[in-house]
């Protein structure tokens, strides 16, 4: 029966696309709608060829739904590697403006491509992690398979179409120029249906838990999971120039817009790539470590004062703009009191690992997990300074702030995904082992060496720009032009540019050694904890 | 009074003080009498289950018993 539904959605969703394809404004329009057209025609193919075929009903309530976080695995991987080539593509489009390519103006170019690395990074790389390792959390920690069935698939499907329109959209032009929150009208319709899909599936599980009690992480990724949903609908609330058409108009105007924005932009930090990631370092952690978290008290006070704290952050953006002063004023307040479960989540989380620090030595692994928190405790030490309104007249439109996200999006983010894929991917797929630990040394090394050219090629021309800009001479005129600025980064950017090739390397040579466990590792015996009764 | 200075007002007044009760609350009640006791298992949660969900049986078992290997490691940082 529900097949028959689905038919008849899918049917009206292929003749919707194919109006629309006819009948689009845009470009970006008109690809998204034939695309659609042709995912909802293929499924609709799908679907009616397995119309009233014999259910077969396989009781599974006995085993975990890891196929699902498989997927997770491989895509976070693939969109992981799609995002820093991006990342490096455009950080030589700036050392080396002639890979603007000519032939490619309004596609290609750096401003067009810059999105597509952050939304590539963020959403489609850190997305996915999210989603996977909550999925494999969820249920390990609540002893329960994964609420709702297929609906665990049409969330992972759902989010890469997401991030495929998205993606597509900005290339095509096709954005609304807010920051973290390009794609137009649709696409945001599109993830709050699969967004609210997510927290089903990850609620549900969390209803049907066998534990008494819900464990911290997955306090930290309901937590990212609830905010983004209210970030996401706050910040879109956008009127559709024409339902035929990518462009739409934001109901916000002027300096409340700036605000909701930054409120976005600065929570998407906070709870995206926060207090979700946090939720990572609370089970990946200890269960790499093999000792429970150092301090479970500790761990439910850093969540919520980090809740409490981080939503008020976001003024700090817009120091010396249209805001009132005490909006920036509190904005900054709350950065630098932020400090605070900030260190105590790092200091938990490192603390992890005492009476183990052994580990350190032999196994690379946590050794790459370690190193994310510690870069965690360092942009978390290096953010709440530059909220400072002082210190912000300097580090402001500078390439500081560059080199701060990167810090805490290649260091804290990117070490600690891929510390969870090394954990999971022999689990997932019932290995012995990873089939190299050498290559995951190289990886390390590669990845850390990246970060701290990138970290200090941007400290370094970050601040030498904000004193060019402000330098004046005996008679107040202004002594450098903007371009002079330019041309005096320069060394920086290759370095920086270089930095983003180490890394890039790093994690093509995790990609193979993550294929080559599921392909080559010794295959693990089948585990006897299934069968031994617990007493 | 325009709505900016009601909701302002009521911002600055009694939800500052629900959200700071509520936090305070929350660090007393993590430190009340028995909760280490507790922690100590629910920390130990990650080294439960981690082949497959809990059965019937261990339903049935009443609540989690102190885990299979967890609990050694937590006595080794002792």
């Amino acid at each position: 029966m529900s097949n028959y539904i689905k038919l008849i959605v899918l049917g009206l969703v292929v003749i919707f696309a194919a109006i629309g394809s006819n009948y689009a404004r845009d470009l970006a329009y008109q690809v998204h709608a034939i695309l659609v057209m042709l995912i909802a025609g293929g499924l609709f193919i799908w679907t009616l060829r397995n119309t009233d075929e014999p259910d077969i009903l396989i009781d599974r309530s006995g085993e975990y739904m890891d196929d699902v976080i498989r997927y997770g695995v491989i895509a976070t991987a693939f969109w992981g590697v799609v995002g820093f080539l991006a990342g490096t593509f455009i950080a030589f489009q700036l050392a080396f403006p002639v890979l603007n390519f000519e032939w490619a103006q309004g596609y290609l170019n750096f401003g067009r491509l810059r999105p597509l690395h952050t939304s590539a990074v963020i959403f489609a790389f850190g997305g996915n992690a999210l989603i996977a390792t909550s999925f494999y959390v969820v249920q390990r920690t609540s002893a329960a398979r994964l609420w709702g069935g297929n609906l665990a698939w049409f969330v992972f499907w759902g989010y890469q179409l997401f991030i495929v329109l998205a993606a597509t959209g900005y290339v095509l032009g096709g954005t609304q120029s807010k920051e973290y929150a390009e794609p137009e009208w649709y696409v945001d319709l599109w993830l709050t249906v699969v967004w609210v899909a997510y927290l089903a599936v990850f609620l549900g599980t969390i209803v049907k838990r066998k534990e008494p009690h819900i464990y911290v992480a997955n306090w930290f990724y309901l937590a990212f999971i609830v905010t983004v949903a209210m970030l996401h609908l706050v910040n879109n609330m956008t009127i559709p120039v024409s339902i035929w058409g990518s462009k739409s108009v934001i109901v916000w105007s002027g300096v409340q817009d700036a605000m909701i924005q930054w409120w976005y932009g600065h929570n998407a930090v906070g709870f995206f790539l926060t207090a979700g990631f946090l939720g990572m370092m609370y089970y990946f952690i200890p269960k790499q470590a093999e000792r429970p978290v150092f301090s479970y008290k500790l761990s439910i006070i850093h969540f919520w004062a980090l809740i409490f704290l981080y939503i008020w952050a976001g003024p700090h953006h817009l120091h010396y703009t249209a805001l009132p002063d005490w909006a920036s004023t509190l904005g900054m307040v709350f950065s630098i009191v932020l400090w605070m479960p900030s260190w105590g989540g790092m200091i938990n989380g490192l603390m992890t690992l005492s009476g183990a620090w052994d580990k350190l030595r032999t196994d690379p692994v946590i050794r790459m997990m370690v190193i994310s928190v510690g870069f965690y405790g360092m942009s978390t030490f290096e953010g709440p300074m530059m909220s400072i309104r002082a210190v912000n007249s300097l580090s402001h439109y500078t390439d500081w702030t560059i080199g701060h996200v990167h810090s805490g999006a290649l260091g804290w983010n990117g070490m600690i995904t891929f510390g969870a894929l090394y954990f999971l991917v022999p689990v997932l797929w019932k290995r012995e082992r990873l089939y190299s630990l050498q290559m995951v040394s190289w990886h390390f090394w590669l990845a850390t060496i990246g970060i701290v050219l990138y970290a200090a090629s941007m400290w370094v021309t970050g601040i030498m720009e904000g004193l060019m800009w402000r330098e004046v001479d005996a008679n107040g005129f202004l002594v450098n032009s903007f371009a002079d600025t330019v041309a005096a980064k320069f060394p920086m950017y290759v370095v920086r540019a270089l930095g983003g090739v180490l890394f890039v390397a790093g994690s093509l040579i995790m990609c193979y050694n993550l294929w080559m466990t599921v392909r080559r590792a010794p295959v693990k015996e089948a585990s006897l904890t299934v069968a031994v009764p617990a007493e | 009074m325009e709505e900016y200075t009601l909701l302002r007002q009521f911002a600055d007044s009694w939800m500052l003080l629900v959200l700071f009760v509520f936090f305070v609350g929350i660090v007393i009640w993590v430190f009340r009498p028995g909760a280490s006791k507790e922690y100590k298992d629910t920390a130990n949660i990650p080294f439960r289950h981690a082949d497959a969900p809990a059965s019937q049986q261990d339903q049935d078992k009443a609540t989690p018993q102190e885990g299979d290997k967890p609990a050694e490691s937590k006595e080794a940082r002792k």
